[in-house]
């Protein structure tokens, strides 16, 4: 909450500033606070960052963007809550949001409804644009990281038999272990033993032990980080060396923090690495070190891509009304973001390519990019 | 073999982390006929003062760990005596309805300060005790199992002590029995209570350190799941009853590990757990080890 408080005054601040004149509003839903907060953090400032920029070169149609903020506490039924209030109260023109794949497949249908467009920075899960023609991502979708992970552990890792853990109300978890499963069969793997737990979950002994009972070359843990980094010690306390892998959902410093010494050797897939050395990544880190004071993680930069393909949608259909803004979505190609050239397929998604990191020596480090 | 070894181990441990909270549910309830839903949230608080005092004590030793210990029982003792004077106090004699949404207020009170202070991302804990992992005939042993195992048992035992063989156990058992008779023959009820309080807040504050050395990641809202656990171990037990307290917890720690450990029923855990709580309750409705009017501490 305390290190959320000052991007929150920031954007009331830049509301206030510029309320006066007619400007464009933007909704934006977040886990701010709550469990899934690391990743709503970094996504938030990633946002803010690029409104700033779009206002400070002139706004978008020669109006300043004006950004209204809800938190949706990473709480089930809040962010339908928070976005009929942005809808319905504060007129925004479009919505920004939201991280996690269940907290956006419950806004989708509302703003769906609404008939206005909603751009996700970094939510997988497939269903998540199949809500209706409004909704977009500027991710890539877990249909592809799955296939993605599953090549990588067995052309790399010469993984033929992996045990999966899954968290049963996650729906980005139980999508991910679908797709997994679905293309490690199909290339000749078998999966020894599939391990469910609920979020929030602690103690994951009882389901280690049952896969140590089994046997298997690795272990999927498709959850998230707060999950993972406590599995990942358990299974070391357990006697389990095998290596642990998982999605983008891994993707946070916590993860590091608290799975420490047990995160050796694990991998992970993700969208972005502050390490790729192009110019456009490079750049985009200076500028969000310079504005938060830390290196930016792959959600800071999807919330920040998010911001601007929708400001290039405006600005091509040189309208903001939701239609004409949804179209100009649509037909997005080639757009320059930080994460990657963003061209819409016909389903709303953007073709992209996925990094792979590994943890080495208490650090991160770039294993191979895969292309779609 | 091995797996079942393993597994009941696990269980062991997981149980007697719930245990250790069941015991404050149930002081708590034995001597005042309340529930204090704050007390989950008083054990996220003794992980947090763990989590500060451990890190200007160095890590893995045996008296850093017990100092964080025994510092975040001293702080959560005293926010539970505030907790009763401030909230509970004034509504004593009042309907046991608005005490109880008294303390499921508090409990919002402090999960929502929590996230304030502390900030909502999960926090690392440090490692207080030295960790190794011994091997015994194919079963892992963690230390810190071992630790939580020792400390629910000692302090278990030092209840028993405290509430059957020193003279402000003989109180609180009185003012249990018949508050207005007791403090007809001369007992302080204030005192008696706040004693209740601050004992039952270093029950939580302990099981609090405990849970975090065994899940190393510390969040304001991580009472609220082991906090729901004990109070249906308390209540399985037979609330009001310490080692039934301390029975429930164990049998629910158990019963939850197996069932997570097998394949095919782990996504209904939950369901299980409060399923056998229902049909436990249909056999013996005051618990496995209530009594309806003898022996409530």
């Amino acid at each position: 909450m305390i290190r959320n408080l000052p991007s929150v005054a920031c954007s009331l601040a830049l509301a206030a500033t510029l309320a006066a004149q007619d400007t464009i509003k933007i909704g934006e839903y977040a886990s701010l606070t709550g469990k899934e907060a690391a990743y709503g953090d970094t996504s938030h400032k990633g946002i803010v960052l690029a409104i700033e920029e779009l206002n400070t070169h002139g706004g978008v149609l020669h109006q300043k963007l004006e950004l209204l903020t809800e938190d949706n506490q990473s709480k089930q039924g809040e962010s339908a809550t928070v976005v009929k209030k942005l809808i319905s109260r504060d007129h925004v023109v479009a919505l920004l949001g939201e991280v996690a794949s269940i907290r956006s497949l419950e806004a989708a249908p509302v703003i769906q409804n609404a008939k206005l467009p909603m751009v996700s920075s970094a939510s997988v899960n497939s269903k998540v644009t199949e809500a209706g023609d409004y909704i977009f991502r500027v991710c890539f979708v877990d249909s592809f990281q799955g296939v993605v992970l599953a090549k990588f552990v067995q052309e790399s890792l010469k993984v033929r038999r992996v045990a999966i853990l899954t968290s049963v109300n996650s729906a980005y978890s139980v999508g991910m272990t679908r797709v997994f499963k679905e293309r490690f069969l199909a290339d000749g793997g078998t999966v020894t033993a599939e391990q469910k737990y609920s979020e929030g979950d602690k103690d994951f002994r009882a389901q280690l032990t049952a896969i140590k009972a089994a046997g298997a070359d690795a272990i999927f843990a498709s959850g998230y980080y707060t999950e993972a980094a406590l599995i990942c010690r358990q299974a070391r306390a357990l006697g389990l060396t095998l290596p642990v892998f998982g999605g983008d959902g891994w993707d946070a410093p916590a993860l590091l923090e608290i799975g420490g010494a047990a995160m050796e050797g694990t991998y992970f897939s993700t969208h972005y690495s502050p390490d790729n050395p192009s110019a456009e990544v490079q750049n985009f880190n200076q500028r969000y070190k310079a504005r938060w004071g830390e290196v930016p993680d792959a959600w800071a930069a999807l919330g920040y891509d998010s911001a601007f393909v929708l400001a290039d949608a405006m600005k091509r259909a040189g309208s903001t009304e939701p239609a004409k803004v949804r179209d100009a979505l649509a037909a997005t190609k080639d757009f320059p973001a930080v994460t990657g050239h963003i061209t819409m397929d016909a389903h709303r998604n953007p073709s992209k390519s996925a990094v792979i990191l590994t943890i080495k020596d208490g650090k991160y480090k770039f294993v191979s990019s895969v292309a779609p | 073999m091995t797996e079942f070894l393993q597994q009941l181990l696990n269980g062991i441990s997981l149980g007697a982390i719930f245990a250790l909270i069941a015991l404050g549910y149930t002081m708590v309830y034995g001597v005042l006929r309340f529930i204090n839903f704050a007390h989950s949230d008083v054990f996220m608080v003794g992980a947090f003062v763990g989590y500060y005092i451990g890190r200007h004590v160095p890590e893995h030793t045996l008296w850093g760990g017990f100092l964080a210990l025994a510092g975040a029982m001293a702080v959560c003792a005293l926010l539970g005596v505030i907790i009763e004077r401030l909230a509970y106090r004034r509504l004593r004699g009042s309907p046991t309805l608005n005490v109880l949404i008294t303390a499921i207020g508090v409990s919002l009170l402090l999960e929502n300060l929590g996230q304030f202070f502390f900030g909502a991302t999960p926090r690392p804990f440090p490692e207080l005790f030295p960790v190794t992992t011994f091997i015994v005939g194919g079963v892992y042993v963690s230390s810190n199992q071992l630790v939580v195992i020792g400390v629910t048992l000692g302090l278990l035992l030092a209840l028993e002590f405290i509430v059957h063989r020193t003279k402000i156990g003989t109180a609180m058992r009185a003012v249990s029995l018949n508050p207005k008779a007791a403090s007809l023959v001369g007992i302080n009820i204030d005192v008696v209570i706040s004693f209740t309080f601050a004992l039952g807040s270093a029950l939580a504050a302990a099981g609090g350190i405990l849970y975090a050395l065994n899940y190393p990641s510390i969040d304001p809202l991580m009472g609220v799941l082991p906090g729901l656990k004990a109070f249906v171990a308390a209540v399985l037990g037979g609330i009001g009853n310490i080692p039934g307290a301390a029975l429930g917890g164990l049998l629910l720690g158990i019963v939850e590990t197996f069932v997570n450990g097998s394949a095919d029923w782990s996504s209904y855990k939950d369901a299980i757990a409060f399923a056998a709580l229902i049909i436990i309750l249909l056999f013996r409705p005051a618990g496995l080890l209530g009594r309806f009017t003898t022996e409530k501490v």
